[in-house]
């Protein structure tokens, strides 16, 4: 008798301790949208156009991660020479949307076996650790080589958008032409890596390849080839993703790919890094919670960098292994 | 009998000496510009920091890229002391010592108290306890909630209040103690002081940073000390919101140029014979085991975490310390010197130099300041070469020789002392090993 009492009120505290921190998240959140609904929607679909951009180049972390466990930090920098070439496309050639965003993707996918050749290539069998130092190498290498005068110039340079800008106002929000082409890009790129990944032969090799390169090789499956394609469908992901964020957020400098770059791995490794669904996810959780940040939080915009990677160090603590990422990968 | 060669603490004594009155002599000669001067003092108190990152990195082997933060840390606070002793910004000229050895003293206190109170093992011990009623779930919600509270508690109550008392005896003593001395004296102890503290405040941050991020592996503690590097930046842009003379995005300006070549070199001196005689001490072989194996150390009786954090904390106390020092060598800081990519230059000279080694890491330093600045002469078009060039480098190292110049070699009295060669190659057990150790290698 006595016990189940007991029973009932700890019960009942340890769910209300739960509940409290619910309501109070609830009750920040649900401020916001009573204060203002039409800036809160606002806020959120500037999120989500910041999110599906990182999206892209959160999947192209997570591809390379899963198949040759490396953190390509070169990767940023890879989407701010595609942004860079599709700007030197539209102002030297004057090519329109399309012409250039297969430009940028083509000279993205180039650069990205190249530096795979080059720099990974020889270090494939080294300790995972030094794989690691030659990409951070190449990374503040293409940083600063594209920053001399006669290749990129240091300069901040402002992006000329391809197509006329069209906003729409519905109840008060408006949103753009530009969010939808990137929402609906975004949405393509990610089913087709998705059905490439799970449908196809080279996806079947790059999982095979993932899981036991040596056996993978012992099958017949050429692992070197496999990373290859693997590399060049991350730089096409790279190229276009570039030229879109360049598109919604015109203005591009030699250091443009750090922290797109670096907060799209974040939301890789929320997602669960090597899940292809996750870093999605993850990466729209990123958008929106910068978002919310710059609009809520008092001096959010200068916060924001920091918030992302609190939110990455939580993460990490409570669930090292991402929203869908493998329970057992840890202990592999 | 026939002297074969100097003890060790002798070359070492006639190292230090002959190379610090040498530049002494060499720069109050006016032999060497100001200019090339403090870049030579730059050089060595990189080598203090990139000295830090070798523990880490080449004996730990913890690829953590936060260093710049640490280095941060030292060089703010310790200019908080020194600006505020000399130029003065709080009403008391002990007010920023005060603060941040008050910070420093609450936060050892604090953890003394939660480790000897066992407030971690107070979340298991009740959650046994109450999966008699209640789901797994609810217990470890109600045991985490339970040690939360006693833990801020411990803090607040240990922490707070002795970090309360250090300040008011620190207020109240240090101005009319170090006042009674001449003021060129008295500003070199507060210098002395603010050394230690910076060194002090990163080693102590380094390890509560470490406690949660040190169980996480390769990259995942790669991004998520990047992560930490990051946060420090931006609270760095931001600080002045909390304290207005750190001045934020702006910079700190104002702080007294204390820095002097015997100050540096006595440090780096200091710092390189610490560093030998703790990776030769029983201490530094643990971390070395648990860097090769830690799955071995962990059989052998050595608790893998508590060195990694040991190494990682020690690390940060280095950095900290370089950065006091390069905080009064120009006399302005700006956020933007301790943003990440700053991080890889020390990784650069390690890695250079060698790693896991003194030596290397020394001349990779020294390599590293000189040529950045020695590339100066380039005509103008090509000065922004120089940091084309050193990425390049560290690719060509990593691809060719991946270990470093030097590799693992060390030279003169930095070389594995002799005894310890001979019974580590004979493998039989050594004076210096811990009883577990000793034990497990008998068994």
């Amino acid at each position: 008798m006595k016990d189940n009492i007991v029973k009932v009120l700890l019960k009942a505290l340890s769910w209300g301790i739960l509940a409290a921190i619910a309501g109070m998240i609830i009750s920040v959140i649900g401020g916001w949208v009573a204060k203002n609904p039409v800036t809160f929607i606002q806020q959120m679909l500037n999120g989500l156009q910041l999110g599906f951009v990182y999206a892209m180049i959160a999947v192209g972390y997570t591809l390379v991660y899963g198949v040759v466990k490396l953190i390509n930090f070169a990767y940023g920098d890879l989407f701010m020479v595609g942004a860079f070439v599709s700007f030197y496309g539209i102002t030297q050639y004057g090519l329109s949307f399309l012409p250039a965003l297969l430009l940028a993707t083509v000279a993205c996918i180039f650069l990205m076996v190249i530096i795979d050749r080059v720099a990974y290539k020889p270090l494939r069998d080294a300790p995972r650790i030094a794989a690691l130092i030659t990409a951070l190498g190449m990374s503040i290498f293409l940083e600063y080589f594209t920053a001399l005068k006669f290749v990129f110039s240091p300069d901040y340079i402002a992006f000329i958008r391809p197509f006329e800008l069209v906003t729409w106002n519905v109840g008060g929000v408006t949103f753009t032409n530009i969010q939808l082409v990137i929402a609906s890009v975004s949405i393509v790129y990610f089913l087709g890596v998705q059905y490439i990944v799970g449908r196809t032969k080279i996806g079947k090799a790059m999982r095979a390849s993932a899981f036991d390169k040596p056996t993978a090789r012992l099958m017949g499956i050429n692992v070197n080839a496999v990373i290859g394609a693997t590399f060049a469908l991350t730089g096409a992901l790279a190229g276009t993703a570039a030229m879109l964020y360049a598109t919604a957020y015109p203005q591009i400098f030699t250091f443009m790919g750090i922290q797109p770059g670096l907060k799209a791995f974040v939301a890789a490794v929320i997602g669960g890094i090597g899940s292809i669904p996750g870093a999605f996810v993850g990466s729209l959780i990123m958008g929106f919670v910068e978002a919310m940040t710059v609009g809520y939080v008092p001096l959010g915009s200068t916060l924001k960098d920091g918030i992302a990677f609190i939110l990455l160090i939580v993460m990490l603590l409570i669930k090292p292994t991402g929203i869908f990422g493998d329970p057992f990968e840890e202990t592999k | 009998m026939k002297i074969r060669s100097l003890p060790t603490w002798l070359t070492a004594t006639l190292f230090f000496l002959v190379v610090g009155v040498g530049f002494q002599i060499i720069s109050s000669h006016g032999w060497l510009s100001g200019y090339w001067q403090q870049v030579i003092m730059l050089g060595t108190l990189m080598a203090i920091s990139a000295l830090g990152l070798n523990l880490k990195y080449g004996y730990a082997g913890l690829f953590a890229l936060g260093h710049a933060a640490f280095y941060g840390i030292g060089a703010y606070s310790s200019a908080l002391i020194t600006k505020d002793w000399i130029v003065g910004w709080s009403g008391n000229p002990a007010g920023g010592l005060a603060g941040v050895l008050a910070i420093e003293v609450g936060f050892i206190l604090a953890v003394v108290a939660i480790s000897y109170f066992k407030i971690g093992h107070l979340r298991n011990l009740m959650r046994d306890k109450l999966s008699r009623w209640l789901t797994p779930f609810e217990a470890s919600v109600l045991a985490t909630v339970a040690m939360l509270l006693a833990g801020g508690l411990t803090i607040v109550v240990v922490g707070g209040g002795s970090g309360w008392l250090v300040r008011q005896g620190v207020l109240a003593l240090v101005p009319p103690v170090l006042g009674a001395l001449p003021i060129a004296m008295s500003q070199q102890v507060i210098f002395l002081l603010a050394l230690l503290s910076g060194a002090v405040l990163a080693g102590l941050v380094g390890f509560l940073v470490g406690l949660p991020l040190l169980s996480l592996t390769y990259d995942y503690l790669c991004i998520a000390t990047l992560g930490f590097g990051i946060i420090t930046y931006v609270f760095f842009n931001n600080a002045d919101k909390l304290i207005p003379t750190m001045k934020g995005a702006r910079g700190m300006v104002n702080i007294p140029n204390l820095t002097t070549w015997p100050w540096v070199f006595a440090c780096a001196a200091v710092a390189l014979v610490v560093m030998r005689n703790f990776i030769y001490s029983s201490t530094g072989r643990a971390i070395l085991s648990v860097r090769d194996d830690p799955i071995a150390a962990e059989t052998m009786g050595i608790n893998a975490f508590k060195f990694k954090t040991l190494a990682y904390a020690l690390g940060c106390a280095y950095a900290g310390l370089a950065g006091a020092l390069y905080a009064h060598l120009y006399s302005f800081l700006h956020p933007s010197n301790f943003t990440w990519l700053k991080s890889v230059d020390p990784f650069v000279m390690v890695v250079f130099g060698g790693v896991g080694s003194m030596t290397g890491t020394v001349l990779g330093a020294y390599t590293f300041e000189l040529l950045l600045e020695g590339l100066r002469v380039l005509p103008a078009e090509f000065i922004d070469w120089r940091y084309v060039i050193y990425p390049l480098i560290v690719l060509a190292v990593m691809l060719f020789r991946p270990q470093g110049l030097m590799g693992n070699k060390e030279w003169g009295f930095l070389k594995l002392p002799k005894i310890a060669k001979k019974e580590h190659g004979q493998g039989e057990a050594s004076a210096g090993m811990s009883k577990a150790e000793a034990q497990a290698s008998e068994n």
